[in-house]
């Protein structure tokens, strides 16, 4: 018994040994005709693909895993739908491939590529988000640093964010008589609070010792601003920012199924009316991978301004 | 002769939750121009309150702090403070850290070449001149705390107060930065209160100690005049008899008649 586990043992010695030292039972274990060659896999690169090959499935197996079960249910799904049923992984890559084959077509208002579509709702994202930002980063600067203007907002902002999105969608329609300054209205309306809080929140939480320098320093009012409450609030701000977008490309989506004309959120609802759900499942997927996409370079934004 | 810098009176009550908190009562202190003062105590004692009254962070609630005939109101550049927790801001470098304070108070009458050097000389000054352009998060704590002194010196404060200011070092470190100070002071004339909880501190350190009694309601109990001769030495005074009978005072001071009951 003891005999073998000291042989495992020794085994193992020389598996793990670095390869310039002697490996000194080497040719007893391994018959090979060359004693003195290391095998590819213990040389110096080989044990370094060996590692990384290594951590490159510890970290990418799990998530491989994840969607390979995702895609197997989703078969399931469709198989036991039957064959009017929802349609499966395989017939919705193929029209996938056909829809990206001609992305940026345009056959008038009403019938254009995948590309504009998706084009026309990061537009509307942005401008609608662009001026949030620009009302709400002030705005949020101010209430976090004055406490009358913050019980002044406190109450109307408390009413009105918890209102759904896509109410608001009616005011605008009514206010801007047009379709496309009502859904940015919307996406303005729904993406200003995160921005707004968050920023706020950042100032209030601005160090007391870093205010205590200013104080000392008897900083001037802009250079309080420009040196010190605008770096540290900063990481907060990119917060509400992230949140923000995220908030934008959730309603985008929805508002663009009720005001029509263009955008993914146009073509999910036209493809229904079509009743092509291949379709409406790809756009469920480019959805989800352009708000991950938006949300990842976001973060790797504010990993730059992370500061400590 | 007027006192340079004169507490008369001075009280701190503070509005809690709870209700009315005395910190401080009855304070009187004067203080030479420059001296340098160590106050110590148990901790919670109100020396930092004291040392925030004279900064102007705080306003007194009874009482007044003159400096140079003057009151104080509010916080002003002719006090520099160096904070316990150094409180360098994290997204400027060493120099930029410094620059900020240097340029808030010459900036109006000075040369940007001339606010550039007088910056690199206060640094120079606490021998971080290789450390210039590194940012907080790459210094060690040591030289964070000099940047901290760097930044209050470059003001050219009429006093310069210092919040526990090596508080938070390793002992070796603790020693290289009192000496440091003590060149500096003997350099600069700066008139100096110091808050400390570190008996050996103030010992070497200071021409009086103050030592507070226990909160609430704290007051001065004892003034303890350091005569011994300057420039010192540590490793001389730990064989000086007269210093272990300073030490040995303000020990008694605080383990003695302020024995603070177990908490």
């Amino acid at each position: 018994m003891s005999a073998v586990t000291l042989n495992e043992g020794s085994l193992h010695d020389i598996i793990t040994a670095p390869d310039s030292e002697p490996l000194p039972a080497a040719s007893t274990v391994r018959k090979s005709p060359r004693p003195h060659a290391t095998p590819w896999l213990q040389t110096e690169t080989g044990r370094a693909f060996g590692t990384a090959l290594g951590r490159l499935c510890r970290a990418g197996l799990p998530p491989v895993i994840g969607m390979g079960l995702f895609v197997l249910l989703w078969q399931l799904v469709s198989v036991s739908s039957g064959d009017q049923g929802l349609p499966g992984p395989a017939r919705t890559w193929e029209a996938a491939r056909a829809l990206f084959a001609d992305p940026f077509y345009d056959n008038g208002p009403n019938d254009q590529g995948i590309g504009w579509n998706i084009l026309h709702s990061l537009y509307r994202v942005g401008a609608g988000f662009g001026l949030a930002a620009l009302v709400g980063i002030p705005l949020g600067f101010m209430i976090g640093r004055f406490a009358f203007l913050s019980g002044m907002l406190a109450p109307v902002i408390s009413l009105l964010r918890p209102v759904s999105p896509l109410a608001w969608l009616p005011i605008g329609l009514y206010v801007f008589k047009e379709t496309e300054p009502a859904s940015l209205w919307v996406i303005f309306i729904s993406s200003i609070w995160p921005i707004l809080l968050n920023t706020a929140a950042g100032v209030s939480r601005v160090p007391q010792d870093y205010l205590n320098v200013a104080r000392v320093l008897n900083l001037s009012e802009w250079k309080i601003f420009t040196r010190i409450l605008f770096p540290s609030v900063l990481p907060h701000m990119m917060t509400g920012i992230r949140l923000s977008i995220g908030v934008a490309w959730l309603v985008i989506v929805a508002a663009e199924m009720l005001t029509g004309g263009t955008g993914l959120g146009f073509w999910v609802w036209d493809e229904w009316n079509n009743l092509n759900v291949e379709h409406i499942l790809i756009a469920i997927f480019i959805v989800g991978i352009v708000g991950l996409l938006l949300e990842q370079t976001l973060m790797l934004l504010a990993r730059r301004f992370d500061y400590a | 002769m007027h006192p340079y810098l004169h507490i008369e009176n001075a009280s701190m009550v503070f509005d809690t939750k709870k209700g009315k908190f005395v910190a401080l009562s009855d304070i009187n202190l004067k203080v030479e121009q420059g001296e340098f003062i160590a106050l110590i105590g148990h901790s919670g004692c109100g020396k930092s309150t004291l040392l925030n009254l004279v900064a102007g962070l705080l306003e007194a609630t009874d009482g007044v702090l003159l400096l140079n005939d003057r009151e104080i109101k509010g916080p002003g550049p002719e006090r520099a403070m160096v904070f316990q927790s150094h409180s360098l801001l994290p997204w400027l470098t060493c120099f930029g850290n410094v620059h900020l304070a240097v340029e808030r108070v010459f900036g109006a009458t000075e040369t940007k070449k001339q606010l550039k050097a007088r910056t690199e000389a206060a640094l120079e000054l606490v021998h971080l001149t290789h450390a210039m352009h590194k940012h907080p998060h790459e210094i060690s704590g040591g030289m964070k705390q000099r940047v901290g002194i760097a930044r209050a010196l470059a003001m050219e404060p009429k006093v310069l107060l210092m919040d526990e200011p090596f508080g938070a070092l390793d002992a070796l470190t603790r020693a290289s930065l009192q000496d440091e100070l003590m060149r500096i002071v003997q350099e600069t004339h700066a008139t100096t209160l110091m808050v400390t909880h570190d008996v050996d501190e103030a010992v070497l350190l200071s021409d009086r100690i103050v030592m507070l009694t226990n909160g609430p309601a704290a007051t001065i109990g004892e003034v303890l005049s350091v005569d011994l001769p300057r420039p010192r030495d540590r490793l001389a005074l730990a064989e000086d008899a007269h210093y272990h009978r300073l030490r040995h005072e303000v020990l008694e001071f605080l383990y003695q008649k302020q024995l603070r009951k177990a908490a």
